[in-house]
């Protein structure tokens, strides 16, 4: 999957073929068939309760997923990006943060907001053009969604700084997640370069879905991803993204040498995203058929299900109450979306800055008089708008 | 009072900041040892530590982008930008993320960042050494956009911006960098004309000259040699570019019934069109001729040999009011 240098990139894409080798140096605990064959250097600490937590966790999160793309089919979202083929990397990532550890997300870590206590009702807000953002980022501990592709890993490396400046990087880390695409943006270079050089404790989570919209890895880079952050001086790893054992014994482990002063770490969760980009891409264009058949062999979720059920470390019931709880969950998301009101129309005028201006004041005060001049409140075009 | 030039003052100014909240940082290129290729931030690394004066690597998006990581985390980053030209690196991170986040977020986070940027010619610098590109910022919702013209404002607008809980585009006239004027460094900011209110510089009958940055200076030199010839001008120094504080530019041109605007920006969709729009507007039956606009021409910065025809000088200003008496 990987170009090796001296490979011209347009002769690697040509010919681009699934392949089902095993990438190199990929750091996997758990097989795609289910078994646990462990990793020196990645001793698991996990219960058996803990993988079930970890199961569930992937499970309703795929159900969410699939909810939210329904939803939008329908109309009731404007668009979503789908996390379909990334829930273990982000499951397993975010389940690995402790609760002060702070988290810069992309638009696509509905997963890792899930981990952090976040209601996907209000991702679904952003979503539906309802707000921005709707949840408050300190009580998670994770950010608002930063959809300019690459921007988030400066916050979080200044972030790591002010961690520093306070005094608390023994007992606080950051983790900053973006896709192979956006390794090619100056923002996430600077990034590499100003966490080693201040040596700031922030985790670099890549999730390499292999596509940035239509272009694949080829087009990004000619060397395999983690290997990046070589030649910017510090560590750099790769994962098996649809290993969530695997996702999170690596993540714990890089957050832990972060607040012990050792620095960044960048891993490369290699994975695979099922879907499309978002809901108004068609991946059919560019991409073959067989590569998607031989990445469902890889899915995240049916492993741990091997895992759980070979062993006899869960029966049926579990299973079937996990089902329940994802089928009641989508229900809840499902209502609370369609239910969702849109804001009141000078609402757009709030928080621009710390107190409003006089000029937006009487911006506010001119459309409002003039919403007023309607006759009756409920002819007005804004309150028409509400009404839809 | 003391004398000092306007770079000193922007020192004192910093140094009261540093001094009186713990979280404020300084960060850019060359801010540490060197004290700034302008010395604005001399001697404060010394005395402040590494920690608060951070000598940054050399990425302008990386300044920011660092910059709004740390204002998450509670801190007052002031950020120096080298010099104008070199802010569009930068571009993004101050449009898209530092004044948007408080909208984005529905003002549960505020991000508290000052960036510093000197600006304007006169200076016989290479290219993209000598820009003003206020109008780009004054148009971004979410920003404050301020500019300072003499030592004592420079003292006084730079902690009133490191206070703000908004980010504040901070323009420094850098040919203005070595004028002196006094300055009261013992004065608390209590009496202080607020940051975002323009200011009379000369009070005058006949025409209203609208200036900020490095042309207050020539504006009030084009004043004082009208009021030579019988004419008098009155001179605001704008200060604040966004938001404008239409009440005192409105009630000096329905006083004048004449309005001419200058800045070195091209006149080409700059903050001298959104002044004569609004100006035409809330003053209409109080004009006696239109706002005239004296500032660059829609070229790039030409070559420093050229730049004293691109510059609005004295002589274009009173070109300028005068036309507006031949209508």
């Amino acid at each position: 999957m990987t170009v090796e240098p001296g490979i011209a990139p347009a002769a690697a894409t040509a010919n681009r073929e699934p392949s089902s080798q095993p990438e190199e140096g990929l750091i996997q605990l758990l097989t795609p068939e289910g078994e646990l064959i462990g990793h020196p250097d990645y001793p698991l600490d996990l219960t058996t309760d803990d993988i079930k937590d970890l199961y569930r966790d992937l499970v309703l999160v795929r159900r969410i997923d699939t909810e939210a793309i329904a939803l939008q089919r329908q109309g009731e979202l404007g668009i979503w990006a789908s996390l379909l083929g990334q829930e273990a990397a982000q499951i397993g990532s975010g389940r690995a943060l402790a609760p002060d550890d702070m988290v810069f997300p992309t638009y696509r870590e509905h997963g890792v907001a899930w981990c952090r206590g976040i209601d996907p009702v209000k991702l679904l807000e952003l979503y539906r053009g309802v707000s921005h953002g709707g949840w408050a980022p300190e009580e998670h501990k994770f950010s608002l969604y930063t959809i300019v592709i690459g921007a988030q890993t400066l916050h979080a490396t200044g972030y790591a700084m002010g961690i520093q400046r306070d005094g608390r990087e023994t007992s606080e880390a950051v983790i900053v997640y973006f896709g192979d695409g956006a390794t090619s943006q100056g923002d996430v270079n600077e990034a590499f370069v100003w966490a080693p050089v201040f040596n700031a404790p922030v985790v670099f989570f890549c999730q390499n879905n292999q596509w940035a919209i239509s272009e694949p890895m080829e087009k990004q880079s000619r060397v395999p991803l983690y290997q990046r952050a070589r030649g910017f001086g510090f560590p750099g790893l790769r994962v098996d993204g649809n290993d969530v054992l695997a996702c999170y014994a690596v993540t714990k482990k890089a957050m832990q040498a972060a607040r012990e002063g050792q620095g960044p770490t960048l891993i490369e969760a290699y994975t695979y995203r099922m879907g499309a980009h978002t809901t108004t891409d068609d991946p059919t264009r560019y991409r073959l058929a067989s590569e998607l058949e031989m990445w469902k062999l890889r899915d995240p979720i049916e492993r741990v299900r091997a895992y759980l059920a070979r062993g006899g470390l869960a029966g049926p019931e579990f299973f079937a109450e996990v089902e329940a709880e994802a089928k009641q969950t989508g229900a809840r998301v499902r209502e609370a979306c369609r239910t969702m009101a849109d804001p009141p129309p000078l609402a757009m005028f709030d928080h621009v800055h710390a107190e409003p201006t006089a000029i937006l004041r009487q911006e506010r005060e001119q459309y409002a008089a003039y919403l007023e001049s309607f006759e009756g409140p409920e002819n007005g075009p804004a309150n028409e708008e509400a009404a839809r | 009072m003391t004398k000092l030039t306007l770079s000193r003052g922007l020192n004192e100014g910093l140094r009261k900041a540093l001094e009186n909240d713990p979280k404020v940082l300084i960060m850019g290129e060359d801010v540490g040892k060197l004290g700034g290729v302008f010395r604005v931030t001399d001697g404060l690394q010394k005395d402040f530590g590494e920690a608060r004066v951070i000598d940054t690597p050399l990425a302008e998006s990386g300044i920011v982008g660092t910059a709004i990581g740390l204002a998450l985390r509670g801190y007052r980053p002031v950020c120096e930008i080298q010099f104008d030209g070199f802010v569009f690196p930068a571009f993004d991170q101050i449009v898209s993320q530092l004044a948007k986040m408080r909208y984005r977020s529905r003002g549960q986070v505020s991000l508290p960042i000052v960036i510093r940027i000197p600006f304007g010619g006169g200076i016989g610098a290479v290219e993209h050494h000598s820009e003003s590109p206020e109008a780009l910022f004054a148009h971004t919702p979410g920003l404050r956009v301020v500019a300072c013209s003499d030592a004592a404002d420079a003292f006084t607008m730079i902690q009133q911006s490191v206070s703000s809980d908004d980010p504040v585009i901070f323009f420094e006239p850098k040919r203005r960098y070595w004028d002196k004027a006094e300055v009261d460094t013992a004065g608390g900011l209590a009496g202080a004309l607020p940051f975002d209110r323009a200011r009379v510089a000369v009070e005058g009958t006949d025409v209203t000259l609208l200036c900020y940055g490095p042309l207050v200076r020539t504006a009030l030199e084009a004043a004082a040699a009208a009021r030579a010839d019988g004419r008098s001008i009155e001179v605001i120094d704008l200060r604040s570019l966004s938001p404008l504080d239409t009440g005192t530019i409105t009630a000096s041109v329905r006083k004048t019934g004449r309005c001419v605007v200058t800045h070195e920006a091209p006149v080409y969709a700059g903050l001298g069109a959104e002044i004569a729009a609004r100006v035409t507007e809330q003053c209409f039956y109080h004009l006696e001729a239109p706002v005239l606009r004296v500032g660059g021409f829609s070229i790039p910065y030409p070559p420093s040999r050229l730049e004293d025809h691109y510059l609005p000088d004295l002589d274009r200003i009173l070109d300028a009011v005068d036309r507006t008496f031949g209508w």
